[in-house]
């Protein structure tokens, strides 16, 4: 399932003014199920991992509220997250091209993205971001049932708890950072990328610059050499 | 407890020492259990649930003397009963009356989230506050005795309180109160220690158990309720009393170095996309699509 997959392309490639459709509606609708239940279960997570923060419980309803809906939450942002995969393992797959692409990451970092080589439909730091929050997603989930039913585990079987509560802290902080960065990237540096997961649509500009192989092949190869 | 603090101190006017002084020597209250002189009666179980309102539950019987099988959200003190064979061959009963520690560096309190949820008097006790509990289980983990129960209907957590409410008010606990063997008793942190060293003396002296002690375990900083066993060497025979018990070292990490180390990894995630912002701002798009301009 490659990025050309159900991209009702119809106008003539390049043309100035073109919209592209990067996403369907299924994959924006998930997207924002994904992201509003992440920062649910950032808020409340957050107000029982430091008691600075504590007070953020109060956007959700008061401790006890809180913690009763986190874990329900949560499944709901796993179940999105694995069908995210269903959605886009195919493009998300780490491909020779990235490594080479990686050898030029400070340029990206210093958006010099001129002396990049072109990327597919995403480029590497999007599927980093992509498989850390999948396998957060699954890990949180596991380690979440044993900080759910803390009680259930008989005394015998306490290091799962242990064992629980840290990688549930471990995996929550991972995508944290993860988060900060795909936050930050998709609103104040790649601009329009906000709105193509609002709207589903990019600009041919856009499509050129970030994901120029992705733009030759939903256009049918470029008008232009190179 | 608050009375403790209102005690007077100085008085204006007044000929000679201020009434009272000096009675209170100390402020931390201790429950001593002397293991080698408790009959298992169970007496201690039943004042707990009179004094704390607590329902009778259903007794099990699996061939033994214990016939419930541990703490419960609504049964806070359990007589751990165990056959113990000696090393010779013969038989020998240990009880152990089981309820909260009241350590004084609680596993439970470092490990809860919640704002004033688990609360430590200045004599000691260690309180669970139900209208502050959240719920999240945590003092399960925290605590290294196993005590802190969960009730799934009204989702808190609860324990033995050392009859908090009836200490402040100058009373024993209810256990203390209905044991019929003398084997329990109730003071200051000083006098019970200094009794249960004078028993676990005799014990060793006259009636022949060599490693007869006390259990104060230093792990936790003490406990406000402390044990005198035959064999203070083996505390697992006693219905699994934890040799050194201390907070499990996950919960020291995850509350200590993990907490720190992921606030300044947030903390540094954050300042640093705002430099990189400042220093590199947007990526800017062309749309212009003809071949001349800056895409090579
Ligand atoms: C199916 C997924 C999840 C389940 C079942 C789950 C469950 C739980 C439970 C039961 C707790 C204990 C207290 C509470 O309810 O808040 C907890 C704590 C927490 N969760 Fe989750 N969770 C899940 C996903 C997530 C995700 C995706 C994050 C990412 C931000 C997260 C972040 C946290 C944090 C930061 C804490 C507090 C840790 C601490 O107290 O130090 N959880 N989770
Ligand atoms: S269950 Fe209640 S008392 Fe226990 S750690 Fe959570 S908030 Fe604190
Ligand atoms: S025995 Fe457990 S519940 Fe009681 S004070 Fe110690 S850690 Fe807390």
């Amino acid at each position: 399932m490659s990025s050309g997959r159900a991209l009702p392309l119809n106008s003539a490639a390049g043309a100035s003014g073109q919209r592209l459709l990067r996403y369907t509606l299924a994959e924006r609708v998930n997207h924002w199920i994904a992201t509003l239940s992440y920062i649910y279960l950032l808020l409340t997570g957050l107000a029982f991992w430091s008691p600075y923060l504590f007070w953020l419980v109060i956007f959700s309803g008061g401790g006890p509220t809180a913690r009763f809906w986190h874990p329900w939450v949560g499944l709901l942002f796993t179940a999105s997250v694995l069908y995210m995969y269903a959605l886009w393992r195919g493009d998300m797959l780490l491909t020779p091209a990235d490594l080479v692409w990686r050898r030029s990451l400070l340029n990206y970092i210093r958006n010099e993205d001129e002396n990049l080589p072109p990327v597919g439909r995403f480029n590497m730091g999007q599927k980093q971001f992509f498989w850390l929050m999948l396998g957060g997603g699954i890990l949180l989930a596991l380690s979440g049932f044993g900080l759910w039913f803390a009680d259930a585990l008989p005394w015998s079987l306490r290091y799962l708890r242990y064992l629980a509560i840290f990688l549930h802290v471990v995996f929550a902080l991972a995508t944290i950072g993860g988060f900060i960065i795909h936050v930050y990237m998709g609103t104040a540096v790649v601009r329009g990328g906000f709105t193509s997961i609002i709207r589903g649509e990019v600009s041919a500009g856009w499509a050129r610059l970030h994901h120029r192989l992705w733009y030759d092949q939903v256009t049918g190869g470029s008008p232009r050499k190179k | 407890m608050s009375q403790a603090t209102l005690r007077i101190q100085k008085m204006s006017g007044h000929a000679g020492p201020v009434p009272g002084e000096g009675t209170q020597r100390e402020l931390q209250v201790c429950k001593l259990i002397d293991v080698t002189t408790c009959i298992g009666c169970k007496a201690c179980e039943v004042a707990c649930l009179e004094w704390n309102g607590l329902p009778y539950r259903e007794t099990m019987f699996e061939n033994t003397y214990q016939t419930m099988p541990d703490t419960a959200w609504n049964f806070w003190n359990v007589i751990k009963f165990n056959e113990y064979e000696r090393p010779d061959g013969s038989l020998m009963w240990l009880m152990r009356k089981d309820q909260c520690m009241h350590c004084a560096e609680p596993g439970c309190l470092a490990a809860c989230p919640a704002d004033a949820a688990i609360v430590q008097y200045a004599n000691g006790v260690v309180d669970f506050q139900q209208d502050h509990c959240i719920g999240c289980g945590y003092c399960i983990s925290g605590c290294p005795f196993n005590i802190p129960k969960f009730n799934s209907a009204t989702k808190k957590v609860f324990k033995c309180t050392l009859c908090s409410d009836r200490i402040s008010e100058g009373l024993e606990p209810a256990c203390i109160k209905a044991c019929p063997s003398g084997c329990l008793h109730f003071g200051t942190k000083d006098d019970m220690k200094e009794l249960a060293e004078k028993r676990a003396g005799q014990l060793r002296d006259h009636f022949g158990f060599a490693n007869a002690g006390v259990y104060d375990p230093p792990g936790v900083g003490g406990t406000g309720v402390i044990y005198v066993l035959h064999d203070a060497t083996n505390p697992e025979e006693y219905g699994g009393l934890p040799k050194n018990p201390t907070i499990p070292w996950v919960v020291k990490l995850w509350k200590g170095p993990v907490k720190w180390l992921g606030n300044l990894a947030i903390a540094g995630g954050i300042i640093a996309v705002t430099l990189h912002y400042l220093r590199y701002g947007a990526k800017t798009v062309k749309e212009d699509n003809r071949a001349e301009g800056g895409q090579p």
